[in-house]
């Protein structure tokens, strides 16, 4: 691994958490009004489904974890498992391939 | 008169046990002093290390109660409340007997991590002139009074976790050149400390910080370093 694939993973982690700070808050405000406010699933999808401001929002959302949780889960392998070395980056590419799949299928169960 | 109830780590290599020794409590007593008078009047055979004695050459750090520390300027009063004091050599070096530890890697680490001043002068040009309040300088001053004692490494989890690591000392110390604006050897010495080993593998534990004797903040100058490498990776420098 060269040393500058590493500050550049390094940067993106750190990028994407400024990115999930923000977006952690305001998906559970969200969620917080929507429960107080006695919203139910018909209403919730009322509000979503063409809202091209809420697919926007919860795509950054999905970007910022598809990057996020792979490079923290490297550094987990690495020190618990001590397993580095090109396998384990590819099974952490599928994974992240597998996450932003499951995450799209979600944003897009709502906008559609 | 007073005693204290010691327990002191016994062996070598292969591995050891605590032995246990009564001490006589003295005014103003270092842990040092409890050491030495274990070597000078109980067991001669006892195997430490020190030199100074006043907290400058760095040579006697030991973990004190679980924790590492300098011993010639820790006071027992301030580690022993109970009367009661474990003594054992550092952690994450190897131990060569009973409270002393080979400190070869934790300073190959150090020129590893091109801890080596490279000047661009020569004794033709003049003096390179560095303001004391220039924010270079300054971090340099914070970072710059190490003494080498290994308290830092021995506290660091990472260390213990990836023994290639380079730990805090050694990055400190390329922290300190790569702000000297006299230094020549920047991007080879971001090159040296980025990366799995390097000052990227840091969590932010800040044993370091809070352990280390001098009070220098390790962890400050590794999260700069951290800043530094990546700047220079998304310019295309590394």
């Amino acid at each position: 691994m060269s040393t500058r694939r590493e500050a550049l993973l390094w940067a993106a982690q750190r990028a994407s958490a400024a990115l999930l700070a923000l977006c952690v808050v305001v998906h559970l405000a969200t969620m917080i009004y929507a429960a107080h406010s006695g919203l139910g699933a018909a209403q919730i999808l009322e509000r979503t489904r063409g809202n091209v401001a809420w697919l926007g929002f919860y795509c950054v959302f999905l970007l910022a974890v598809v990057v996020h949780v792979p490079i923290g889960l490297r550094a987990v392998l690495s020190e618990w498992l001590g397993w580095r070395g090109a396998a384990r980056d590819w099974l952490l590419a599928a994974f992240a391939a597998g996450l932003a799949w499951l995450g799209a299928r979600a944003i897009l169960g709502v906008f559609l | 008169m007073s005693t204290l109830k010691l327990r002191v780590w016994r062996g070598g290599p292969q591995g050891g046990a605590f032995q246990s020794f009564e001490v006589p409590r003295q005014a103003s007593q270092s842990v040092l002093d409890v050491v030495t008078y274990v070597q000078r009047s109980i067991d001669p055979t006892l195997a430490y290390r020190f030199a100074c004695r006043v907290g400058m050459c760095g040579s006697c750090a030991m973990t004190v109660n679980g924790v590492a520390r300098w011993t010639c300027r820790t006071h027992v009063d301030r580690v022993c409340a109970d009367g009661r004091l474990e003594l054992a050599p550092l952690a994450n070096l190897p131990v060569i007997r009973d409270l002393v530890t080979d400190m070869r890697e934790f300073f190959d680490k150090w020129a590893r991590a091109r801890g080596r001043f490279e000047g661009r002068r020569t004794r033709r040009d003049d003096f390179e002139r560095v303001a004391p309040d220039s924010e270079p300088r300054r971090q340099v001053d914070a970072a710059i009074e190490c003494i080498g004692c290994g308290v830092c490494y021995s506290s660091c989890d990472v260390v213990a976790w990836n023994p290639d690591y380079l730990g805090p000392a050694a990055l400190n110390r390329a922290w300190t050149l790569l702000r000297d604006v006299r230094d020549g050897a920047r991007l080879e010495r971001l090159r040296a400390v980025a990366g799995d080993a390097g000052c990227h593998s840091c969590h932010t534990h800040l044993s370091c910080s809070e352990r280390c004797p001098k009070h220098i903040s390790p962890t400050a100058g590794i999260a700069g370093l951290k800043r530094a490498a990546a700047a220079a990776a998304l310019k295309g420098e590394l």
